[in-house]
């Protein structure tokens, strides 16, 4: 894996025209979440209703990856229920931690396409922002940071693993 | 009469050759992702010449001991090493005397050191520290800390766009409260050289000490302690082509001499028993336990090295370097450098249009460019600049023109992948 295929075209377009970009009204569930290292910060807002999510939206600011990385996942998750959006939070964490053989029965799709992010460890926090955050609001942390230790990402990271 | 043949090897380096010096430095032989490695994060850490490994290496296979203790011959000799290499360090900055060198771990040890050792014993309730907006987060935390503990306050001189100290704003800093002036001698990310003769001067006028923070000026500029006439100076080892876990802190011997120990324990002591510990003279009464014997001799042979390149042969190279980079940069549309002093060292901090830090570090990488991306440990000129983070060039005296250019190149490359 070289970083020629990790900016290729799809995650290119999704920087440049982010898409359910910007923030659900009355929403149910949202959540803040920052990378101090970089100064990354995005927030998430969505309804959930009868455990499925109606609507998402994200808006902050970041680089290409953790755009691009939101914008892909506001698409996936849309019209999922809670528990099989946990379950692509999950999946999509094991893969950009190299814990995901994407070859085996997995729900990502065309989330793949950031799976070479594994080579680039300094890279792994910003695909991974989003998914932290969508995971907060869907638990009702509102505030999630990569660099806390009392964060949900390693709560998560504990639980899972 | 035999006539010799003049060689390379015979010609006297400070000519500045260059590619003779690139030769010196095994890691420049790298490839990165099948692209020669171009190492342009020296103010994050420079690289090894390999007189210095050899150095590492000589003195681990054949002179290690523990030092100041045993009259063993292995003992004497490192001792006797790891003292030259103070001696070394005494003539590179022009220090008074031997004793006003001591080692540390790093810049941010010997900060840490004065904080603690002069400021938790001269600074107090309602007195006031003064600081820069260019400072790196290690001239910052161990002042605020001391700050907090004491009661005391921290003022902080501004810059202007161009990322200049304002030295009028800086002289109205001071009153009656002023009891230190801690500032950095280059900006980290900016690159600017600040006037510190003058604004010690002006401090001095005032009966105000002054430390300077020389990670980012001493691998650059000459630098002479006594004509500075700073109270406090202090640089890494290994942003001097020398080993990480070793640094100097400078300090003029009547100070050093009435401050408190930093670290307890061997070495800082004359005698010790439990009613009373008697402290050792300076410089190893802030030296406690045995420090990186191996780090300081090699440091000494990186002095070296430096020295007989010449300290003003690598600014002058380095400023080429940055002029024709600063030239080139401004050439491509979409492109802004932060910080634009007229007083600079090598160091290039630039933002593009529309495209985040983080992915042109990764983009660059991918041609085999190191770069830092992010906020240099300096968030305040950040806040400042307004920018999250810039992508930062730091070049050395072994960088080149072509160098440059692959600088000039990744940077298209990355605006090309993000049309």
């Amino acid at each position: 894996m070289s970083t020629v295929s990790l900016y290729q075209e799809v995650i290119l377009d999704h920087n440049r025209k982010p898409r359910n970009y910007g923030t659900v009204e009355n929403a149910s569930h949202q959540a803040e979440g920052h990378n101090p290292l970089c100064g990354d910060h995005l927030s998430i807002t969505l309804n959930l209703s009868n455990q499925c999510i109606d609507s998402i939206a994200f808006q902050g600011e970041s680089c290409a990856i953790c755009k691009a990385s939101a914008s892909m996942m506001t698409v996936s998750v849309i019209g999922k229920m809670y528990g099989d959006v946990e379950t692509l939070v999950k999946e999509f964490r094991d893969m950009v931690m190299g814990n995901l053989n994407i070859n085996d029965s997995h729900h990502l799709g065309r989330l793949t396409i950031f799976s070479g992010i594994r080579d680039l460890p300094t890279r792994v926090k910003c695909a991974i922002l989003p998914w932290h955050t969508l995971h907060a609001a869907l638990n009702s942390i509102t505030n999630i940071s990569t660099e806390t230790k009392n964060d949900s990402i390693h709560t998560m990271i504990s639980k899972i693993g | 009469m035999k006539l010799v043949e003049p060689s390379l090897k015979s010609s006297p380096i400070s000519t500045f050759n260059i590619e003779r010096i690139r030769s010196d430095f095994p890691i420049l032989k790298l490839t990165i992702n099948d692209k020669p490695l171009v190492y342009l994060d020296n103010a994050a850490s420079s690289q090894m010449p390999q007189l210095v490994i050899d150095r590492l290496v000589r003195y681990q296979a054949t002179q290690h001991a523990n030092i100041n203790r045993a009259v063993h011959y292995l003992s004497e000799i490192a001792t006797s090493e790891y003292e030259n290499a103070r001696r070394k360090l005494q003539f590179f900055i022009n220090a008074q005397e031997d004793r006003e060198i001591i080692f540390t771990s790093g810049a941010t040890d010997a900060i840490n050191l004065v904080a603690h050792g002069y400021g938790r014993k001269f600074i107090g309730a309602g007195d006031e520290i003064i600081l820069t907006t260019l400072e790196h987060h290690s001239n910052i935390v161990p002042w605020q800390m001391l700050a907090d503990e004491r009661g005391a306050k921290i003022r902080v001189a501004p810059i202007n766009d161009k990322g200049e100290l304002i030295i009028d704003a800086y002289e109205r800093l001071f009153n009656q409260h002023t009891k230190f002036v801690s500032m950095t001698h280059v900006s980290n990310a900016l690159g600017t050289i600040n006037p510190i003769k003058k604004m010690i001067r002006f401090a001095h006028a005032c009966g105000v000490p002054v430390m300077i923070d020389g990670a980012q000026s001493a691998p650059h500029i000459k630098i002479d302690v006594q004509d500075l006439d700073c109270d406090f100076y202090t640089f890494s080892g290994h942003k001097l082509c020398g080993p990480t876990g070793i640094g100097v802190l400078y300090g003029k011997a009547e100070l050093l001499e009435r401050m408190q120990p930093f670290k307890g324990g061997g070495d800082m002591i004359i005698s010790v028993t439990f009613e009373k510990t008697t402290y050792n003279t300076i410089p190893h009464k802030f030296e406690a336990g045995t420090p990186p014997i191996a780090a300081a001799i090699a440091l000494g042979a990186a002095i070296d090295y430096l020295s007989t390149i010449g300290m003003n042969a690598i600014a002058a190279h380095e400023l080429d370097l940055l002029n024709y980079a600063t030239e080139q940069i401004n050439y491509i549309p979409g492109v802004r450098i932060i910080g634009n002093a007229t007083e600079k060292v090598a160091v290039l901090s630039f933002v593009i249009d529309g495209i985040h830090p983080h992915d042109i570090g990764t983009l660059l990488n991918q041609e085999g460019i190191a770069v830092r991306t992010g906020h240099h440990c300096a968030q305040p000129v950040m806040q400042y600049f307004k920018v999250p983070a810039t992508s930062r060039a730091s070049f050395a005296f072994y960088n080149n023109m072509t160098e440059v250019d692959a600088l000039i190149a990744g940077i298209r490359n990355v605006q090309e992948v993000f049309l």
